[in-house]
């Protein structure tokens, strides 16, 4: 149909340099939150359960690493995708290449930012439970940081699969030169 | 959040409650000295060492009490809403016993200075000692208790009746039923694991308190629709078990009725026919496994609930276990004593 809904209008009017921007924004901000939170809850429960046990501190400190990996990622992932934003003559920025080009950026921003959110939670609240593990059992510890190595995977999936996604945002001006 | 508080219990609860080890050690103690000199090894040391000989059991509870309250205390003034919230809330409670006590003492004459030192220390507030001068319980709410946080569960006990002994339980079962209803409401508030806990407990609570009422007032002349109103409106013996404890007449009745709720079978299996005092030490036995599931899991403020009560058992131990040595019935010091973990 011609008179196609608004709304769909409205959303291919949007610069795809729009989208790339966002998700750029997407990819570090996000993920930097879930960093963020992750270190918050482990390094809260470490510090509580090390006044009782102190010797939990230095092994433990391993949690607070894998939830800062987690916002180097996104750091990694928006360098890449900023480096995918390049500019294209006015007359081709509403084409459907330019429109996918913009829009795998901003998923690849989204996928990375999401993932990562929730594996930085998801390490730091095992971090808590290892931390208070080991200090009422200390052979614990090598157990539970198996699990949170598991965890910790699910940032890589995300990062790997941005990475992939963001391969294909190819803007028109590069083709057609 | 507050994952740090959390930790901090956690660690205390495992590291410092005495273990089934100190007990023995405990148990096998010839005097009250030996007892004070064991318990100066563990983390107690330093509540008991100036105390001179020779010691009273009244004064090693009391010192241990101290203990309970420094920590309650600190952990108090780390926390933010509404973990500080339901930390007030576990005093009520004991606020609502020291304040009977008060009222009690007084009726038969006790000196004022006297009852306050008797009182629990978690639940003490600042116009406690004018307590002594009511007569009735309108005073008694109008002058003292309706600044204090006890003044919303007076709206169902404010009579003008003067005060005596009967009155006075029966408006401390009230204000207690009233108290479990709103700390359960609270909890149901905060959602989560800890409304899951702490329902389950406080429904132990009150189901325990509701036996003890029956038992208590089995040939007494609380009629059969007053000892309903005592009851709790949650729980698992809300309302048909309370139904059918509000007309028994004799403890073996009262068995015959909780024996058709399983998780309390067991509790009734352990005392054998006849035996009513070991009753209060298998209700006992079973809170402290109940509270020590508690820690099980992470990230909610059932566990402070837990510490404070098991704390307070552990307490209760060391009076029984003093008490027994200082009557010389080393024999009986099993009888009561409940493991923690």
């Amino acid at each position: 149909m011609v008179d196609s809904s608004s709304w769909s209008r409205a959303l291919v009017q949007i610069s795809p340099y729009t989208f790339s921007a966002i998700g750029i924004a997407i990819s570090i901000g996000v993920s930097v939150l879930g960093a963020a939170w992750g270190i918050y809850i482990t390094g809260s429960s470490l510090i509580g359960a090390a006044i009782k046990a102190p010797r939990i501190t230095s092994k433990n400190l391993i949690s607070v690493i894998f939830c800062e990996a987690v916002a180097i990622y996104g750091v990694i992932v928006a360098i890449i995708l900023q480096t995918k934003l390049e500019s294209v003559p006015a007359s081709v920025v509403y084409d459907a290449e330019s429109l996918r080009a913009g829009y795998a950026i901003f998923a690849s921003g989204i996928i990375v930012g999401f993932a990562n959110l929730v594996c930085g939670l998801c390490v730091g609240i095992i971090g808590s439970s290892c931390a208070l593990s080991d200090a009422q059992n200390s052979t614990l510890f090598v157990k539970i940081l198996v699990i949170e190595i598991f965890g910790s995977a699910l940032g890589l999936f995300g990062v790997i699969v941005g990475i992939i996604m963001s391969a294909q945002a190819t803007w028109p001006a590069a083709k057609s030169s | 959040m507050g994952g740090y508080l959390e930790a901090i219990v956690r660690g205390i609860a495992r590291s410092s409650l005495l273990t089934a080890a100190d007990y023995n050690n405990l148990c096998q103690c010839e005097s009250l000295d030996d007892i004070k000199m064991h318990l100066s090894a563990t983390e107690y040391g330093p509540y008991l060492q100036n105390e001179p000989s020779p010691l009273h059991t009244t004064t090693i509870v009391e010192k241990c009490t101290l203990k309970l309250v420094d920590e309650y205390k600190h952990m108090l003034c780390q926390a933010t809403e509404p973990l500080s919230t339901f930390l007030e809330y576990i005093t009520y409670g004991h606020m609502i016993d020291n304040v009977v006590l008060i009222v009690t003492g007084t009726l038969h004459e006790r000196d004022v200075h006297e009852l306050l030192d008797k009182c629990h220390p978690l639940g003490m507030f600042d116009s406690i000692a004018t307590l002594a001068v009511a007569t009735n319980m309108r005073e008694l709410y109008r002058l003292v208790l309706v600044d204090t946080p006890l003044a919303p569960y007076f709206s169902e006990c404010i009579t003008s009746e003067d005060l005596d002994d009967m009155n006075i339980e029966i408006m401390r079962n009230t204000l207690y039923k009233a108290y479990l209803e709103d700390f359960n409401r609270f909890c149901q508030t905060l959602g989560g694991a800890t409304a899951e806990i702490m329902s389950d407990l406080l429904a132990f609570e009150a189901d325990r308190r509701a036996v003890n009422i029956t038992i208590n007032s089995i040939g007494t002349e609380l009629t059969r629709d007053d000892r309903r109103k005592l009851y709790s409106n949650f729980g698992l013996l809300y309302p048909y078990g309370h139904e059918e404890l509000a007309i028994c007449e004799d403890i073996e009745q009262v068995r015959g009725v909780m024996e058709k709720y399983p998780p309390y079978q067991s509790i009734f299996a352990k005392v054998s026919y006849g035996e009513s005092q070991l009753l209060d030490n298998a209700f006992y036995v079973e809170e402290v496994k109940r509270l020590c599931l508690a820690f099980e899991q992470q990230f909610h403020y059932a566990v402070f609930f837990a510490y404070i009560r098991l704390r307070e058992q552990e307490i209760r131990n060391l009076m029984w276990i003093s008490e027994c040595v200082a009557q010389n019935q080393k024999s009986r010091v099993h009888d009561s004593v409940v493991f923690i973990f």
